[in-house]
């Protein structure tokens, strides 16, 4: 995996021998000319689909801080034409109390609490499980972790309806009676939330996992076998400190995917304050309130910052991650 | 918000965190003290104890179950009408027809595009700046590029335009139109919405890919008087096609399942509606979990041949191991 990492490239004397090569290829003015179009078509195309692909959001971005009554009536792309800066949509949408657009606060406190855990749990789980697949050797293991990995391609969409149903048998009951025992506790909580990400998370989480722990020397392992250190201390010692790069982007790419997810919660949080997430608040505004763009556009901002200030303070790792076994065969 | 309910999230968290970590402590516990005895058994069960037990409530036990609830009726009898209802139904082909279009759309232009975008950036000044412009949409969460995409599709009834889509029309003379209230074309704005999403996922791997093609290889055919074109198509193509079936096989199961684009911005009106929508509808919505299961056994046959190709590729690789 990490041969392919920009970082491990032999670059200094193979640039110069490809230099050397196109002297000799372009050693002629018209030759040289339209070397110099073609890369300046490539840098020409390349910019306009960069342009294209920032528009969108930009649009959204600079609307965010127009008045309303500009943006219902011009483009933003008129703005100087027709200049106007104000943060009320962004107070109208955090702070205001009125029960036309209840504040985003407690949606945001949610989706931190939801992605919090929800990355935590399978992040551990799965990082035993693979440490299990990859260093306890039996046979019918390797058949337990290709079923594991194929697991993957099972669509939420196939399990929502049962699970829903032994959350509502099972956990139902334990929730209503944590909830008896500390009324602060609202009785629809995060609890199936929490369960239901970490479950569908694992099977990718072991295989990523599961692809870093195997390459760790071996020697190391047997050396600390030898000295008689049990699986559990291998595993907490040696392994997770080698593996931190894999458990960091594992963690980067979970906490966005549950951060950004609608369709779970959809069916799990019961859609109130106390346990929905922003973007089924966001969804919601949408459907009741199609034309108030001020506020749409403000409270999808406030939705993006979260994942995108994750992603690029963590980009490094996360592009790693995500290259992790994939470039292989 | 208010100061109890903050409160209340917060314990909510910390107790979460104490229980995890007692469980977490006593498996460890037990992995440690385990019996002389087949302990390598006893060990690698516990280790494997909690990701297998979580894999099995949620996901093998309720695969097998919608499975069998797509051959049942509302009272239990055995029945193939959700089949017979996913196939005649003329809103119900529908879907199977828009989800069809989107596969066979959204992974092969946005690798093509991703992969363009990739070569011709490679090497160039600022080409960090230019993966991450082209990498932020798989930061957004569909909800949120669904959002952004309404507003550019935008139609207004009275006076400007505030879309972008309909402004540009204007300026060219035509008349504005209600984008996503017009069939057919409202699917392909929605299938934008994703090829816009998954570019930049395609790009990053792809890049990597072009990156770890061996230079000795463009400098040879080089020397062989081939013009960029040929070098392209005959040495990095081949050189990167392992990274080429990831990026189409990740992309198309992705968007088998596209479902928060579809919902946020039509939700699935209009003659939009694909199977993952479609899903949700019938079993959550209009309680017809029958048809619901039916979906998603249809949705999980079209997944299935793309992963026996990937899983026959982890047996080659492990048994090399």
């Amino acid at each position: 995996m990490s041969s392919v990492a920009p970082a491990d490239l032999p670059v200094g004397e193979n640039l110069g021998s490809i230099e050397a090569a196109e002297r000799t290829e372009y050693g002629t003015k018209t030759a040289r000319v339209k070397k110099r179009l073609t890369s300046r078509t490539a840098t020409v195309i390349a910019l306009i689909i960069a342009v294209l692909w920032t528009i969108p959001t930009f649009g959204l971005l600079v609307s965010s801080f127009r008045p309303a009554e500009l943006i219902r009536t011009t483009g933003w792309w008129t703005i100087f034409q027709n200049p106007g800066f104000t943060l009320d949509n962004y107070r109208e949408v955090l702070f205001s109390t009125s029960s036309s657009s209840p504040q985003l606060g407690s949606y945001i406190v949610n989706s931190i609490a939801i992605a919090l855990i929800a990355t935590l749990i399978p992040l551990v789980f799965a990082s035993m499980a693979a440490y299990a697949f990859a260093w306890i050797r039996f046979k019918w293991v390797n058949w337990l972790f290709i079923f594991v990995f194929a697991l993957q391609i099972i669509p939420l969409q196939m399990a929502l309806v049962p699970l829903l149903q032994i959350f509502s048998t099972w956990l139902r009951p334990m929730q209503a009676w944590l909830h008896d025992m500390v009324p602060i506790i609202p009785e629809q909580n995060y609890l199936p939330l929490w369960l239901a990400h970490s479950m569908f998370a694992l099977p990718l989480a072991i295989f990523l996992l599961h692809n870093f722990i195997a390459e760790i020397p071996s020697d190391v392992i047997e050396a600390a076998r030898v000295d008689g250190a049990t699986h559990g201390q291998i595993f907490f010692r040696i392994v997770l400190p080698l593996a931190t790069p894999a458990l960091a982007s594992f963690a980067i790419f979970q906490f966005i995917w549950v951060w950004n997810d609608l369709l779970v919660a959809l069916i799990f949080s019961g859609g109130t304050q106390d346990v929905a997430p922003l973007t089924q608040r966001l969804a919601e505004m949408v459907g009741t309130r199609g034309q108030d763009w001020q506020r749409l556009t403000a409270a999808a901002f406030i939705s993006i910052v979260i994942p995108l200030g994750v992603f690029f303070g963590l980009q490094r790792y996360f592009v790693r991650g995500l290259l992790a076994g994939s470039t292989k065969g | 918000m208010t100061t109890a309910d903050l409160l209340g999230k917060l314990l909510q968290v910390v107790m979460g965190l104490a229980v995890f970590a007692a469980v977490v402590g006593l498996l460890i516990f037990f992995i440690d003290k385990a019996p002389k005895k087949g302990r390598d058994y006893w060990q690698l069960g516990l280790f494997l104890l909690p990701a297998m037990l979580f894999i099995a409530i949620g996901l093998v036990y309720p695969a097998i179950r919608t499975s069998l609830l797509a051959f049942q009726d509302s009272s239990g009898d055995w029945t193939l009408d959700n089949f017979v209802w996913t196939f005649t139904q003329p809103a119900a082909i529908r879907t199977l027809i828009n989800t069809v279009i989107w596969v066979l759309l959204v992974p092969t232009i946005s690798t093509a595009v991703g992969l363009a975008y990739a070569v011709f950036i490679d090497k160039s000044r600022g080409e960090k700046y230019y993966k991450v412009i082209l990498f932020m949409p798989i930061a957004i969460s569909f909800v949120g590029a669904g959002v952004i995409w309404s507003f550019v599709y935008d139609y207004n009834g009275v006076g400007e335009q505030i879309g972008l889509l309909n402004a540009l029309v204007v300026a060219a003379g035509g008349e504005p139109v209600q984008w996503l209230q017009t069939d057919p074309i409202n699917t392909f704005l929605l299938i934008v919405v994703m090829i816009w999403i998954q570019t930049g996922f395609a790009m990053v791997l792809l890049s990597a890919a072009i990156k770890g093609v061996p230079t000795e290889q463009i400098e040879a055919a080089q020397l062989d008087g081939t013009n960029g074109w040929q070098r392209f198509m005959n040495v990095t193509v081949p050189g990167i096609r392992g990274a080429l079936v990831v990026v189409l096989t990740t992309i198309s199961i992705a968007t088998l399942k596209v479902f928060d684009i579809v919902r946020t911005m039509t939700a699935g009106n209009f003659n939009t509606s694909v199977i993952a929508n479609e899903m949700y509808t019938q079993a959550f919505r209009a309680s017809e979990v029958g048809r619901g299961s039916a979906l998603a056994l249809i949705l999980f046959v079209l997944v299935l041949p793309i992963v026996v190709y990937n899983v026959n590729v982890l047996r080659k690789q492990r048994e090399i191991r």
